[in-house]
């Protein structure tokens, strides 16, 4: 698949923004509940606002990537159906319930009231739901082996903590002043899990799998009699001199040298440089690395993200010549 | 009524005359233009309903004979009974209609998105570069009900324009129907089956060559070991080289 780059960039900034207000609402409601603690308007005002503003970034970006988006307010109009649709209407949820929260605690001058609590758990639950509803736009669809497999919205979820659990480290630390030690060990196990998900997930696509050319083209099953499983087809002609739109969207081929490089690089940039750098962080109190750990994760988040399409082949690949997906 | 397509894998020569006709009637169709870009350039791109590709099959007769042959297919919607390019649409512009189960995309909806395409494994679904929406097959549904057409023309112009009528056009639903009858006779086939779209076109699997009659090496040899006749033997000795 052709990696659509407002979409990588849709997908990383709003997973990073859900997941920022996440952890903010859980660590809120959490000491609230625990210890009676008020919130700290700072971190309200500041973490809602950065988290507001990485998750509006992220879904006007998604809407570049549209041929037509002057259209693209019917998108809510197959919640029952589509799960485009079911993530656009929770994106919009989102906002009223988180608001609603930051009004309340912010007028209570960070006092907590039931209201509140019911408004933070339900923007807590939407920003689950949007990121299970991105991941369920891949995971739905069949022709495409790579996508179509359970560890996939786990992955969408789990990168979105994992992102937002790292900027929270951050905004944590320029509020109270130094990295918690606390926050950066929830980080850090937070990372080992996305880290050995995505390493299951590849080993789950390593093979061809599924439809062949032979079940695309009905070609080539009668040899059974003749003792050999089936006869090989190939393509002969694609029938265009020039690429179209099937070959420009579904053709793309990085070359796999080039995947196995960016494999290694987003263990590095995603996981172990940033894991590295809070680490030493919160060990010499040097607030600065928690920026420098995001903005590494960021980059392999992309390079996640890129790969994710770049590796994903789909069945039309079949018709233009491939033997197996 | 389930209204679709039954291909001959066998007589389809790979003219590209359906495709070629298909553009015209539905360039000004109800979804038209089939918009193209720089059609006349190094790097042409268009929008196209129906693609026609070759293949090589490699095959062998029961007796074990090569049997290879060149195959022609040409694709279109195949207009699936569990479409997933219409679950996935969030702006509900693709519909399957009930009455006929076309799957139909309103042009007025669509935003543009590619997820369609995405769903669709068959290739059928091709987005108009330079209007921003989807396009796709509508089994000439702006032919087929038209009363104002002779009744012999109510078909799509790919069927009507088809020089081997290796494509034929009918209602599935009905087992009397020419598609239907075909699908029996000749053993017609859906592709790519196991992805559990249900699609309704049919593909008429090409046939098979006889096994030609040939001459054993190896009984040749035997027959030469006993050496020519007397009578050859004489005749060879009067005829000097």
């Amino acid at each position: 698949m052709k990696p659509a780059f407002s979409v990588l960039i849709f997908t990383v900034t709003s997973g990073a923004g859900y997941g920022l207000l996440l952890w903010m609402l859980f660590s809120q409601l959490g000491l609230y509940l625990s210890y009676g603690e008020t919130v700290d308007l700072h971190e309200l005002i500041g973490g809602g606002l950065l988290g507001l503003v990485l998750v509006t970034v992220g879904l006007l970006s998604s809407t570049l990537h549209l041929a037509n988006p002057k259209n693209a307010w019917r998108a809510f109009n197959r919640f029952r159906t589509s799960w485009l649709s079911r993530e656009g209407v929770f994106a919009l949820m989102f906002y009223p319930a988180f608001l609603t929260y930051v009004y309340l605690v912010w007028s209570q001058n960070g006092t907590i009231t039931t209201a509140a609590m019911v408004a933070g758990l339900l923007a807590m639950i939407i920003a689950v739901l949007v990121n299970i509803s991105t991941g369920m736009i891949y995971a739905s669809l069949k022709p495409i082996r790579q996508w179509h497999k359970p560890l996939t919205t786990p992955i969408y979820v789990l990168f979105s903590l994992m992102s937002g659990a790292l900027i929270y480290l951050a905004l944590n630390a320029v509020t109270h002043g130094h990295i918690s030690y606390d926050l950066s060990h929830g980080y850090l196990i937070l990372a080992a899990i996305t880290l050995i998900t995505k390493w299951r997930y590849f080993a789950s696509i390593g093979k061809p799998a599924g439809a062949t050319i032979n079940t695309a083209t009905s070609l080539g099953n009668e040899d059974k009699q003749a003792g050999k499983s089936q006869a090989a087809v190939r393509l002969l002609d694609a029938g265009h001199s020039a690429e179209t739109f099937l070959t420009n969207e579904f053709g793309y081929d990085a070359g796999a040298m080039k995947l196995m490089k960016l494999r290694k690089m987003m263990w590095l940039l995603a996981f172990v440089i940033p894991a590295i750098t809070v680490v030493l962080g919160a060990h010499f109190q040097f607030n600065g690395a928690a920026f420098f750990a995001i903005a590494i994760c960021f980059a392999g988040l992309l390079t996640e993200r890129w790969l994710f399409f770049a590796e994903a082949r789909h069945v039309v690949r079949l018709y233009h010549g491939d033997q197996e997906t | 009524m389930k209204l679709g397509l039954v291909v001959d894998l066998d007589t389809c020569v790979g003219c590209h005359a359906c495709a070629t006709a298909c553009k015209q009637w539905n360039t000004s169709g109800t979804i038209g233009p089939l918009s193209d870009t720089a059609p006349y350039d190094k790097d042409p791109i268009g929008t196209w309903l129906n693609r026609i590709r070759s293949y090589e099959v490699e095959e062998r007769t029961p007796a074990g004979n090569a049997s290879s042959k060149t195959v022609h297919m040409p694709m279109s919607c195949m207009q699936c009974d569990d479409a997933a390019c219409v679950t996935v649409c969030p702006t509900g512009a693709s519909y399957k209609r009930e009455e006929d189960g076309i799957v139909l995309i309103d042009q007025d909806k669509c935003m543009g998105c590619n997820l369609c395409a995405w769903a669709c494994p068959y290739g059928a679904r091709e987005l108009d570069l330079d209007q921003g929406v989807m396009k796709k097959c509508t089994l000439c549904v702006d032919r087929i009900y038209d009363q104002e057409l002779p009744e012999a023309e109510r078909q799509p112009a790919c069927v009507l324009t088809c020089p081997t009528s290796s494509r034929v056009f009918g209602d599935f639903d009905d087992p009397d129907s020419a598609v239907s009858k075909l699908t029996v006779e000749r053993g017609g086939k859906p592709l790519m089956p196991e992805l559990g779209y249900n699609p309704v076109n049919r593909y008429l699997p090409p046939r098979n060559n006889s096994d030609v009659p040939t001459i054993s090496a190896e009984k040749d040899a035997v027959a030469n070991q006993a050496g020519p006749s007397k009578l050859k033997q004489w005749a060879n000795k009067l005829i000097a080289r």
